[in-house]
């Protein structure tokens, strides 16, 4: 089956005439049509339209479930209505590696205060106290963050009140966070509130560095489907100390101590970048983004990585680590690339994915020829050069600015001015992103929070042979005959990161692509050719 | 009983591994159960999503349902924007006959009057054809899924039912049942030739088949026209005992009664109606062709007698499996009850009957229909998995009966767990388990028979392959 030539314009076009026209004007600035040169302004990070089926999910979502969810040394106590714990029970596939069976990994629990019709009308703090002497009782935890959901703020529990005193009375790390469903436009404003708050409240507070001549933390990163597990065997080869990572496989304790790493390297650009730059100011930490996803974007990672440390030795160590994991990456794709070369492919996932996954597609062979965030904001698109032009709207002001300066007697800047402008000569890059965007063929097509609506439309007019998004579309894809790629909990496979993650993504989109279970499901298109009779240019 | 337990987790405050779900999803199964409709919860649009991500990993299908997406603004000043809005929008984008509407902790907790809002829609639009609004009050932080469940076939009935003469046809509220369990009770019904409204008809709209052509709104579901048939109806039968108890119970006000849709039929369009338990197990399946008999005046289909003959057959043959072997049973109230009665018929002994359900008839119902047998057995509501788990050592459980969220009690003690109900995550064709009628029930004694058969060979140091 040819692909059939539309105008994206014209696509675009018919999508916003189906809308009531208030809804057509907001819906036409977060779509757009990349034209190859500088990436024009997109609308990115505003309030989702209501009866609009979004994929996005809400604050206490980005809070609990992606930033902390994966911390496996700290009780994670939910105050509120019994769903909201439920729904983010293991539901993220973030995995974690205890060093013993008996260490502690509380992840397998969802705690809640399961508050009831009395509590919503006459508070429901003295149960949440009770509760967390409960589970202080219970599990003895070195640290408990109290998460609130809708009704909290709106009956006014003062969840920080709370943990003031109950850290007091219990004598461990006890602290709340304001991260209600309604409080911001997506997960994107809880992963900022937790961040926040462990920069409040966690990191900095341990000062043993672990051993090691290269330490590094790794931002952004949960873990999912075992993404950690690869970098962390990685680094290892590369003789790199791993001594935090936020927050894949991670515990309290290495956050605690993530000030006494010499480099912070950030792979999902939204969720945390904030942190990075509060680290640096801080404790004068420098930061670069990297990706791991992607054998080429995972070997160029590692050498700016060792570019950074200045010494020859790790230099060439990483030279031999790539060396040797290249060949075994080089076997699979060329067994694999002659049945997905040419091959199109769509990503609607993330504040990160679904630019860190067109490098995959790009070593397959494939196009992407449309692409957005669920949770993005200009920067993640455009670059941060838009940073200071963002509008600040009611949204974001919810969300506390945390006034940093440089910690009295934890401060030490890595390099000197000097340093870091020689190593951003090497193409280091610190503190740089270019965005999404900027890696984009002439007429993607852009589009910011896609609702089911246009995704629907997409897959209607451009037949791609690979849909990127997570389980709320997989099933409405695969009715319309197209594969999906579930990005968010890689359809229970992966590792997808570093090099045997790439292989794996490589065999997994062979699969899927290639199932002969296609070739029994007629697509829409294929049994009425209407459409591309409407839109055929 | 060797082990006297009595505390639930009523002892605690808080809840560690929570055995029931909230409100607006039970809202959710239904409406996705009435053809044409969309879905919305008005409130945050995380309710939406998590609902929505929990529904389709169970059903795989795709789960539209929208949201009026709250923002602060709106949770200070009001959602009546909103609301508008997203009325507006599926509208125009879905074309749905119907728009079923439920609340979300913090709608209800500001203190949205929905059916006001509805008016004034309905009022603001008289000139355009709107969808048939249907509104459900469900706060999370009141009763459980199951209980949003029923108050929303209530719900639905009670805006729709007309007082019309009586006709000859009968109700049927299955309750949360699979979509296979939907159709088994479809071909039994279809088999004694009864004119029906079976509602929420899910079979189809969370179980369709591959299509030819993309439906924005799955085809499938309970006509509103049906719907609207229900107040003329001959009779109901509605499945459960408890039902929705749990709505009325977690109250502060629990003057203010719940209905079920058969009894607020019964009351307000003088409809009879027949309670009868979920359909498992022998007594509970023959209860109902009995009372199928009596409605239809006709004899039972020689295919459902032989269904039955062969279940007492496979009972006999299987005993040598089962019997004696102790089962801690958990889940939805009603599913749980079907499912003891089930067990003590064959052989199987409850040693742990468990619900995260917050009605507080469980118990006395469970002994009244026994005769007593579980007098002595721990039943508990409101009960979470790691109160289950930490009593389940001493109770030496052979199996776990339940949703799929047990599995790691199953794991730690190193037995079988056979999953039912919803939700089932972690096995594949969750929509396609049959619990009901004698095929359900053979289908789940058949499991049950080889998950317990498939532990002894595996822990078995021969390697028998023959068993």
């Amino acid at each position: 089956m040819g692909k059939i030539e539309i105008d994206p314009l014209r696509w675009k076009e018919e999508v916003l005439k189906k809308y009531p026209k208030k809804v057509a004007k907001k819906r036409d600035k977060g779509i757009l049509v990349h034209d190859g040169e500088m990436p024009k302004q997109i609308m990115a990070n505003v309030r989702s339209i209501p009866g609009i089926i979004t994929a996005r999910g809400c604050t206490y979502a980005g809070c609990k479930g992606v930033v902390l969810g994966p911390t496996r040394d700290i009780i994670n106590l939910v105050h509120g209505p019994i769903g909201c714990s439920f729904y983010a029970w293991l539901t993220r596939r973030n995995q974690t590696l205890p060093p013993t069976p008996e260490s502690e990994n509380f992840m397998n629990y969802c705690f809640s205060t399961d508050m009831q019709d009395s509590n919503i009308v006459f508070g429901g703090e003295l149960k949440l106290k009770q509760a967390v002497r409960e589970v202080f009782e219970i599990f003895k935890p070195k640290s408990i963050g109290i998460f609130s959901t809708c009704p909290v703020g709106l009956i006014g529990d003062d969840v920080h009140a709370v943990a003031r005193e109950m850290k007091e009375e219990l004598g461990i790390n006890i602290f709340g966070f304001s991260c209600e469903g309604y409080k911001g436009v997506s997960q994107s404003a809880g992963h900022h509130i937790a961040n926040n708050t462990l920069m409040k409240h966690v990191i900095g507070r341990n000062d043993t560095a672990p051993e090691g001549k290269y330490k590094i933390n790794m931002l952004g990163e949960y873990n999912i489907g075992g993404d950690a597990f690869e970098l962390e065997r990685i680094f290892e080869k590369c003789g790199l100390t791993l001594v935090s990572s936020f927050s894949g496989n991670s515990t309290i304790e290495q956050f605690e101590r993530a000030h006494t790493a010499d480099l912070n390297v950030i792979m999902c650009h939204r969720s945390i970048n904030y942190v990075a730059e509060m680290m640096e100011t801080k404790f004068g930490i420098p930061w670069f983004k990297v990706n791991f996803i992607g054998a080429d974007a995972s070997a160029k990672s590692l050498r700016r990585i060792a570019e950074y440390f200045e010494d020859a030795e790790l230099m060439a160590r990483v030279e031999e680590v790539i060396a040797e994991e290249m060949a075994i990456v080089k076997e699979a794709i060329e067994t694999v690339y002659p049945r997905t070369t040419g091959k199109v492919a769509m990503l609607f996932v993330g504040g990160s994915r679904a630019h860190h996954y067109q490098e995959l597609f790009s070593e397959l062979g494939m196009s992407t020829l449309s692409a957005g965030y669920e949770f993005g904001h200009r920067d993640d698109y455009e670059g941060r050069r838009v940073i200071p032009t963002i509008q600040v709207d009611a949204d974001s002001r919810n969300i506390e600015v945390l006034t940093i300066e440089a910690d009295e007697t934890r401060y030490r800047p890595r390099k000197t001015d000097e340093e870091i402008a020689a190593l951003n000569a090497k193409g280091c890059g610190f503190g740089e992103y270019d965005g999404m965007m900027a890696d984009m063929a002439k007429g993607a097509l852009i589009i910011d929070d896609i609702s089911h609506y246009e995704m629907e439309k997409l897959i209607e007019i451009y037949h791609p042979d690979i849909f990127c998004a997570g389980i709320k579309e997989k099933y409405c894809v695969q009715k319309m005959g197209i594969p999906l790629k579930q990005l968010h909990s890689y359809d229970y496979g992966g590792p997808y990161a570093g090099f045997e993650g790439a292989v794996n993504f490589y065999n997994d989109i062979d699969m899927m692509i290639n199932t002969s279970i296609w070739k029994m499901i007629k697509a829409p298109w294929q049994v009425e050719p209407v459409i591309e009779a409407e839109y055929g240019v | 009983m060797d082990i006297a337990v009595k505390e639930g987790p009523e002892s605690f405050s808080s809840l560690r591994n929570a055995c029931k779900l909230c409100s607006p999803l039970g809202a959710s199964v239904v409406f996705k159960g009435i053809e044409g409709c969309i879905p919305m919860i008005h409130g945050s649009q995380g309710c939406a999503t998590y609902i929505r991500r929990y529904l389709i990993s169970h059903y795989k299908e795709p789960v539209d349902i929208a949201s009026s997406n709250f923002s602060e603004e709106t949770t200070i000043f009001g959602g009546h924007k909103n609301f508008n809005n997203g009325l507006d929008n599926i509208i125009k984008q879905y074309h749905p006959g119907v728009i079923g509407i439920s609340s979300a902790c913090l709608s209800e907790t500001i203190g949205e009057d929905i059916n006001m809002l509805i008016k004034e829609y309905e009022a603001s639009n008289k000139d355009t054809d709107l969808p048939v609004l249907i509104h459900a009050s469900t706060p999370g932080y009141q009763g459980t899924h199951i209980d949003g469940f029923h108050d929303t076939v209530t719900a639905s009935v009670a805006v729709l039912a007309e007082e019309n003469q009586s006709g000859t046809h009968i109700n049927i509220f299955p309750g949360f049942v699979s979509p296979e369990d939907i159709r088994h009770l479809k071909d039994i019904l279809d088999s004694f030739g009864f004119d029906y409204v079976l509602f929420p008809d899910y079979s189809d709209s969370l179980d369709n088949p591959n299509w030819s052509e993309y439906h924005l709104i799955p085809p499938g579901g309970t006509p509103v026209a049906d719907l609207r048939r229900t107040g003329s109806a001959s009779a109901s039968i509605e499945f459960g005992y408890v039902l929705n108890e749990g709505t009325t119970n977690s109250r502060i006000k629990k003057n203010k009664q719940s209905f079920t849709a058969a009894k607020w039929l019964e009351k307000n369009r003088n409809v009879s109606a027949n309670r009868l338990g979920l359909p498992i197990g022998i007594r509970e399946t023959d209860r109902f062709f009995e009372l199928l008999k009596k409605l239809s005046g006709k004899e039972t289909d020689r295919k459902y007698t032989m269904e039955r003959g062969r279940l007492i057959d496979s009972y006999v043959d299987g005993h040598k499996y089962l019997f004696g072997k102790r089962a801690i049973v958990y889940g939805d109230e009603d599913l749980v009850i079907g499912t003891v009665l089930f067990l003590l018929e064959i052989g199987i002994e409850p040693v742990l009957i468990a619900s995260g359900g917050v009605g507080e008839s469980l118990k006395p119902i469970l002994d009244r229909l026994t005769e007593g047998k579980t007098k002595d057995i721990p039943v508990m509501n409101n009960m979470d998995f790691e109160s289950i788990n930490e009593k389940s050592d001493a109770l030496k459980p052979d199996i776990l009966i339940g949703s799929s969220k047990g599995y790691y009690v199953a794991r730690r003690l190193g037995i079988p767990i056979v999953r039912t109900g919803f939700p089932v995550h972690d096995r594949f064709g969750a929509q396609r388990l049959q619990h009901v009628g004698y095929k359900g029930t053979q289908q789940l004694f058949d499991r049950i028979v080889n998950a317990l058969i498939e532990h002894k060979q595996e822990d078995s140091a021969v390697g028998y392959k023959y068993m």
